[in-house]
């Protein structure tokens, strides 16, 4: 139970916003509840639903709306490689090429052992730094082929 | 700090807003205090009225740095005096692609935004602001969160700031991958915790805002313009920039160029060809073909037009719009028709689906730059991109759908040649250089066959 297990950040969040206005905290609420189920399951809807006093299907609406919810599990590491225009000009696509083969699976899908999980995005407001990839949400700048590849050991073994 | 960001393009002797090219860790508290930090705040709360505030930032001409350029204490001026409570809202969703300006100075000079904050809110007299960044900005936001908390521990913020009486409080709240979000009353529906989807104006956010109360809502940009404003005064504002575009400005400079980043700038000083000489010129002195001046919502400007001046009226016109000054340059090697799908596809991909000329419109023109790029296009399929466009344009609920006609409709006008040039060379499916991308975003089946997530 998130209500139980994460109470402070709970409060903390709600703390934020006028209490008549508790919806507000869906999306950090759901952060939250990703960040414990790995994904927006349909326990975690409702129970972010309980909290902010709101129906399920309305959390679940907005879930399905951002990105950045998932409604299905994902691997432990979310790898986001932004290929929009602007990398793109500077080689991300055929860096995303490269991510691909390394990983032995497509962008969109995750690896057969549940570690990665390889997405193409868009921008992410870093495009003099292409090719450049989010993990879990951190930045990686000027990613290469060998940066790639270390980056990923040092993911394995951790 | 992992994940730090910061360019160090020195374009100015002293940076009004990048000021951390020039004063290292200027985003410690201590460092950016000792560098005339929170001046402003101390003089605006100890000798200044609310109005006095919005005056100077009235008289200093400081345009929304957002996209629009509306003048920011004249948006501040529409606030009702007698309604509370009122609210700042900050827009730090910077998504339109290729821009990354509120990136830098919420990582390198995060003070001066908070600052900038603290001052529209005592302007308008709201003890509440939000700082909506988006989702991606997680790491931003720790570093941003922990400059926040420096100030509350130095009574920067918090209640009875300096003995004044003024109470202020400053939120984040981070979005979840939406571009549209970076349209203000979508924000707002966002921080409401609604889908994040635009509201019909009027009302205004000014009037009717975040719950339903007067709210001013500037960039992050804007923002961070505001406390030199205040401490130095309107005249020394002015003595950069033009009479109608006065102060400095981030351009975000990217694409195929050797030194890509941020170069503040006094507006109307330098043109587009400058500017991309400082950008260190173009990959191996490639010829420019083409710069999109504010990602991919405006509209291309030719290499014909590179002697144009850095300000809202002159790229306006010239054709386009500055709107974030977000830079991306095409040279000769690049494929017009490859890089207008690229900006279409992002468009289908933000549309947030509540209008049928946006949703269906950036839908079928994707499709029909897809038929193109496999090499399966016809002449008839270039005209209907541009009826696509055509049937969007001045149709759709807000500007997310008429930015997405600017990549077809600017494309087509000054490049209509190329897009017949890519069908002849590229008819029944002849290969192209484009394949692996096609095949991952299913168009094209690959050996495992076709893969459909978008
Ligand atoms: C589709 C769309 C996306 C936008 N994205 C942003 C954005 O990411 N950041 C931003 O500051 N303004 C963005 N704007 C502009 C805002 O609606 C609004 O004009 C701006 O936040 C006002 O602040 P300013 O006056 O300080 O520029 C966007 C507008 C539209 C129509
Ligand atoms: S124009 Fe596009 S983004 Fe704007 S409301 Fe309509 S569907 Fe949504
Ligand atoms: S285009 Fe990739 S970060 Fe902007």
């Amino acid at each position: 139970m998130l209500r139980e297990k994460r109470a402070a950040d709970i409060a903390q969040v709600l703390a934020k916003y006028p209490p008549e206005r508790k919806r507000s905290a869906v999306m950090p609420l759901l952060y939250i509840a990703q960040e414990e189920y790995g994904y927006c399951s349909d326990e975690a809807i409702r129970e972010v639903a309980e909290i902010i006093g709101c129906d399920p299907t309305e959390v679940k609406s907005i879930v399905g709306f951002y990105t950045m919810f998932y409604e299905q599990p994902v691997g432990r590491y979310v790898i986001d490689v932004c290929d929009d225009l602007p990398c793109a000009l500077r080689g991300a696509d055929k860096f995303v090429t490269y991510c691909e083969k390394r990983l032995g699976i497509r962008a969109g899908q995750t690896t057969p052992d549940g570690k990665f999980t390889l997405n193409t995005v868009m921008c992410i407001a870093a495009c003099d730094r292409a090719p450049v990839a989010q993990v879990n949400r951190e930045y990686r700048y000027e990613l290469t082929e060998e940066s790639f590849d270390r980056m990923l050991d040092e993911l394995s073994q951790s | 700090m992992s994940g730090f960001y910061g360019t160090k393009n020195k374009t100015m002797e002293r940076h009004v807003l990048l000021r951390d090219v020039d004063v290292p860790n200027i985003r410690e508290y201590d460092v950016y205090v000792a560098n005339d930090g929170y001046a402003a705040w101390k003089k605006a709360l100890t000798t200044m009225k609310p109005d006095e505030v919005i005056n100077v930032v009235k008289d200093s001409g400081l345009r929304g740095r957002g996209g629009a350029g509306f003048p920011a204490g004249v948006k501040w001026s529409f606030i009702p005096k007698d309604i509370f409570p009122k609210y700042v809202v900050v827009n730090g969703d910077e998504s339109e692609a290729g821009t990354f300006k509120d990136h830098q100075i919420i990582d390198g000079n995060p003070h001066q935004l908070i600052e900038g904050v603290a001052l529209c809110a005592y302007a308008v007299q709201a003890n509440t602001s939000y700082i909506y960044l988006r989702g991606e900005f997680y790491e931003p936001a720790k570093t941003l969160q922990r400059a926040i908390d420096e100030a509350y521990a130095h009574g920067m913020l918090g209640k009875n700031v300096l003995g004044s009486g003024f109470d202020l409080d400053i939120h984040i709240h981070l979005g979840a991958g939406a571009y549209i979000c970076g349209e203000e009353t979508a924000l707002l529906s966002s921080l409401e915790g609604q889908l994040g989807q635009p509201r019909l104006r009027p009302p205004f956010p000014a009037v009717q805002g975040l719950y339903a109360k007067p709210t001013v809502i500037n960039n992050v940009e804007t923002l961070a313009n505001v406390p030199p404003i205040v401490l130095h005064g309107a005249q020394w504002y002015r003595q950069y920039g033009t009479e109608k575009s006065p102060g400095t400005k981030i351009f975000c400079v990217s694409g195929r160029v050797n030194k890509p980043g941020n170069y503040e700038l006094p507006l109307g000083k330098y043109t587009i060809r400058e500017l991309i000489e400082m950008a260190g010129g173009t990959m191996d002195g490639r010829p420019v073909k083409g710069v999109l001046p504010a990602g991919s919502s405006a509209p291309i400007l030719p290499a014909n037009l590179l002697d144009t001046k850095l300000d809202y009226e002159s790229v306006q016109a010239a054709g386009s719009i500055l709107g974030s000054a977000s830079f991306v340059i095409l040279d000769d090697t690049v494929d017009i028709v490859w890089a207008a799908r690229k900006m279409v596809r992002f468009f289908k991909h933000e549309s947030c689906g509540k209008c049928t000329p946006c949703r269906e419109g950036t839908y079928w023109a994707l499709k029909l730059y897809d038929k193109i790029l496999s090499g399966h296009g016809t002449l008839a399929d270039v005209d209907m991109i541009g009826e696509v466009a055509g049937q969007m344009a001045g149709k759709c609920f807000c500007l997310l759908g008429e930015f997405a006609t600017s990549p077809m409709q600017s494309t087509l006008k000054h490049f209509r040649a190329e897009y017949e040039a890519f069908i002849a060379n590229h008819q029944g499916g002849k290969m192209n250089g484009y394949t692996d991308e096609l095949i991952r975003e299913g168009v094209l089946a690959g050996p495992e066959g076709v893969i459909t997530r978008h």
